[in-house]
């Protein structure tokens, strides 16, 4: 079963690049705030043509 | 302190909205192929054509649901969703362009490819060589664009959603090169370089986690994304749904073997397999539990709004699915639905529900938006879920009772030891009934999805496609001096390429990792079968092309070629299929499901060559009540013998044994063994051609278990 020499190799280097990525992530400190990605999501970007019409509107 | 910048961007919609149509279309046409082949097996005067057969038309219907429907809406909501959490347009047009439009062609060349017969016969992988290679091009082309637009990010916090878009992106591509490993030897003819029990591991490696990266983890991330859309409200716990993407990284990649329970592959690989299923229950029911609670204090828009509704069943059938997935691969539930219909139900509490109502849920909530329109009839949305969820437990539950109900048939024993139910055949027809109501279901479903493709068309022509979204954002990263780095600045430039570089190295190094391992493996294979006490004959000419008679008609969707180490089934089929017996199984042919008897020592149960002409000519005449289709253009299909000797060749090179007089003298040995046949069934007044993939086929038949072994 050498087979499993090929696929370990293959999935342990599909582990490492997910464990490199972790790190990095930590290091980033993309995991630091884990409040407010979840709401920032959630406001959708102003539309340019809205803004335009706010600023006739206000005008 | 963090600075911010409102910055001018502009969306690509246009792009959204091709995949958006294309999964439409796609759906569509995967659940009618679905629904024609549900309805073959109980009516099999329904494989009208050679093309149109069961065993042809069921590759056809996986890879259009898995790759097309499921593929072009992942592709949808990636392309959606990436955009705005980036806060960046796509990468590159072009590359969305090329990408969209090479993932449709190779889907067409699927469609045209499958029902003539050019397969690898490896399940979700069945398509040749050049077509794998296109998809290695389209895939890395995503790939490319997906990390582009990361890189050109403007909010620097990645939302959880693009981590499983890059788990999927980067386990799919080595999975697809590892287990696409084959030697071609025309333009559509390949044989995988791994063989026997050794491909059988590498294919449900390949095939566990492409149900797991492609089915599920770029799942997760849209419902990351569009559940909190829709409901308008944060996901249950952001810190519950980082812990679910790393847990199901590191957990998915090594249960694949639970696919081999009671076969010739190591057992501890198999316990292995078996102990990382039972923990993936703790990511997913996390993953689900933070879906569903998503909707805490908004229950009661479950009752009015649709779009909910769909997400909610979607999400409720992916926990049910991953439960389900654990507990069979425990050795006793296992011995019980392995190779039955209840996998086809598991599958499609998946496919079904976790994936298709999902896609209806985005679809509906997506184009209204897309088209600066609300959707056309509500009323036909609320009827579409009904249909759906209806139509997904008629089909699910017909197929758990046939499942068990087969499943316990085949192990049931009297008190002496003997087989209850010692003709195959009485298993099936028990089945029939079930096969009508799950066609009934799936014709449910799938009006369903035409009323929603009717919905969606007309929703789509009462609005106007924002084909770019312009839009301020506030930029947060990739900013220099607050001010944005512009990519025609040189360090905006120079970034880029660094970018560049990165990919470029990572796919280098992957490329020669594997280009290694393709080097290295074929010697290693020859000298494991050097260890073993038997050694196998390889097959004659005449009966490697009957393999491949076999192989071009799909005959493994129905029949396995494994009879597993269980008392009630070496009753039935013979000794335990070995792993010595497989060595020089190019591909490994042990299939997954047994809607006919298990052929791996078919050769052994003393049918004649005529026994074997009228079964397959006319399945009903030895057999009442058969329902597998005939296959009487095997007696005036020719075969095409240019390629016997390449084919050796190849097999050679992957380590079959074939000695240079034997791919000499390929001719006169296969025109020797075929006119054997044919002289035997003259005997019985049939007239056939040495040449005809009947006698290929006959001779392939009657090989299936006597190997020859030569004990060393």
């Amino acid at each position: 079963m050498n087979i499993i020499i090929l696929l370990l190799v293959a999935s342990l280097s599909v582990a490492i690049i997910f464990l490199i990525a972790f790190i990095w992530a930590v290091k980033d400190e993309q995991y630091n705030d884990c409040q407010t990605p979840a709401i920032r999501m959630l406001f959708d970007d102003e539309k340019i043509k809205n803004v335009k019409n706010n600023i006739e509107s206000n005008n | 302190m963090e600075t911010t910048q409102q910055i001018k961007v502009s969306y690509d919609n246009k792009i959204v909205s091709y995949f958006a149509w294309a999964t439409v279309i796609w759906g569509i046409i995967g659940m009618l192929v679905g629904l024609i082949i549900a309805l073959q097996l109980p009516m099999p005067w329904l494989n009208v054509h050679e093309y149109l057969t069961f065993g042809r038309l069921r590759p056809l219907h996986t890879n259009a649901v898995v790759f097309a429907f499921v593929g072009n809406c992942i592709f949808m909501g990636v392309y959606y969703s990436l955009q705005r959490l980036c806060k960046s347009r796509m990468f590159c047009d072009k590359l969305s362009a090329i990408h969209f439009w090479g993932w449709q062609l190779i889907i067409v060349s699927a469609v045209i490819t499958l029902p003539l017969g050019y397969t690898t016969s490896k399940e979700y992988a069945e398509l040749e060589w050049p077509i794998d290679i296109a998809i290695a091009v389209i895939w890395l082309t995503f790939g490319a664009n997906l990390i582009g637009t990361v890189w050109k990010r403007r909010e620097k916090h990645m939302y959880v959603s693009i981590w499983f878009y890059f788990a999927t992106f980067i386990a799919i591509t080595i999975l697809h090169v590892v287990n696409s490993m084959e030697i071609p030897v025309s333009l559509f003819k390949s044989y995988s370089i791994y063989a026997g029990a050794q491909d059988a591991l590498v294919q449900w490696w390949y095939g566990h986690n492409a149900v797991a990266f492609f089915l599920t983890t770029p799942y997760l991330g849209l419902m990351y994304y569009f559940l909190p859309k829709i409901a308008g409200r944060p996901v249950f716990s952001y810190r519950l749904s980082i812990i679910h993407f790393w847990s199901i990284v590191f957990l998915y990649m090594w249960a694949g073997p639970h696919h081999l329970l009671f076969t010739s592959v190591p057992e501890w690989t198999q316990t292995l397999a078996m102990v990382f299923s039972l923990m993936l229950i703790a990511p997913s029911w996390g993953g689900m539990l933070n879906g569903l609670l998503t909707l805490r204090g908004a229950w009661d828009r479950v009752r009015d709004d649709s779009v909910i509704k769909f997400m909610v069943v979607a999400i409720t059938c992916y926990g049910m699915a991953t439960l389900e997935g654990p507990l069979l691969s425990i050795r006793a539930l296992n011995k019980v639905a392995h190779y039955t219909d209840y996998i086809v139900a598991h599958v499609h509490v998946g496919a079904l529900g976790w994936n298709g109502m999902l896609a209806f849920g985005i679809l509906y909530w997506l184009i209204p938006r897309l088209y600066n329109t609300k959707i056309y009839s509500r009323k036909l949305m609320d009827l579409h879920f009904w249909m759906a969820t209806i139509g997904l437990i008629f089909y699910v539950c017909s197929m758990y009772f046939a499942g068990l109900t087969q499943g316990l048939m085949w192990l049931d024993m009297d008190a002496e030891g003997y087989l209850k139910y010692p003709n195959f055949l009485d298993t099936v027809l028990k089945l029939v009934p079930f096969y009508y109501i799950r066609a009934f279901g799936g014709f449910i479903y799938l009006l369903g999805a035409i009323f929603m493709g009717y919905n969606l068309v007309l929703t789509a022509m009462q609005g106007k496609l924002e084909a770019n979204e312009d839009v301020l954002v506030d930029a947060n990263f990739n900013l220099e001096n607050g001010v944005e780095i512009k990519e025609d600045e040189n360090e905006g430039l120079h970034r880029w390429l660094e970018g560049k570089m990165g990919l470029f190295l990572a796919l280098v190094v992957v490329a020669s990792v594997a280009g290694g391992l393709l080097e290295l493996y074929p010697t290693s294979l020859i000298e494991g079968a050097k260890n073993h006490k038997i050694v196998v004959a390889p097959y004659t000419p005449l009966e490697l092309e009957g393999r491949d008679v076999y192989i071009k008609n799909g005959c493994v969707s129905c029949h396995s070629q494994m009879i597993r180490a269980i008392a009630a089934e070496t009753k039935r089929f013979g000794n335990a299929t070995t792993f010595a017996e497989d060595l020089y199984e190019h591909p490994f042919l042990w299939g997954s499901k047994r809607t006919g008897p298990d052929l791996d020592r078919i050769g052994l149960r003393g049918y004649n060559n005529t026994w074997h002409f009228k079964h397959l000519m006319e399945p009903e005449s030895t057999s009442k009540g058969s329902i597998m289709p005939k296959y009487a253009f095997f007696n005036t299909n020719m075969i095409d013998t240019s390629t016997t000797a390449t084919k050796m060749k190849a097999l050679r090179i992957v380590g079959v044994p074939y000695t240079d007089e034997q791919i000499d003298t390929w001719k006169s040995n296969y025109d020797k063994q075929a006119q054997k046949i044919v002289d035997s069934l003259k005997k019985d007044g049939i007239q056939t051609k040495t040449t005809s993939e009947m006698v290929a086929m006959i001779a392939y038949l009657q090989k299936l278990g006597k190997h020859d072994a030569i004990k060393k």
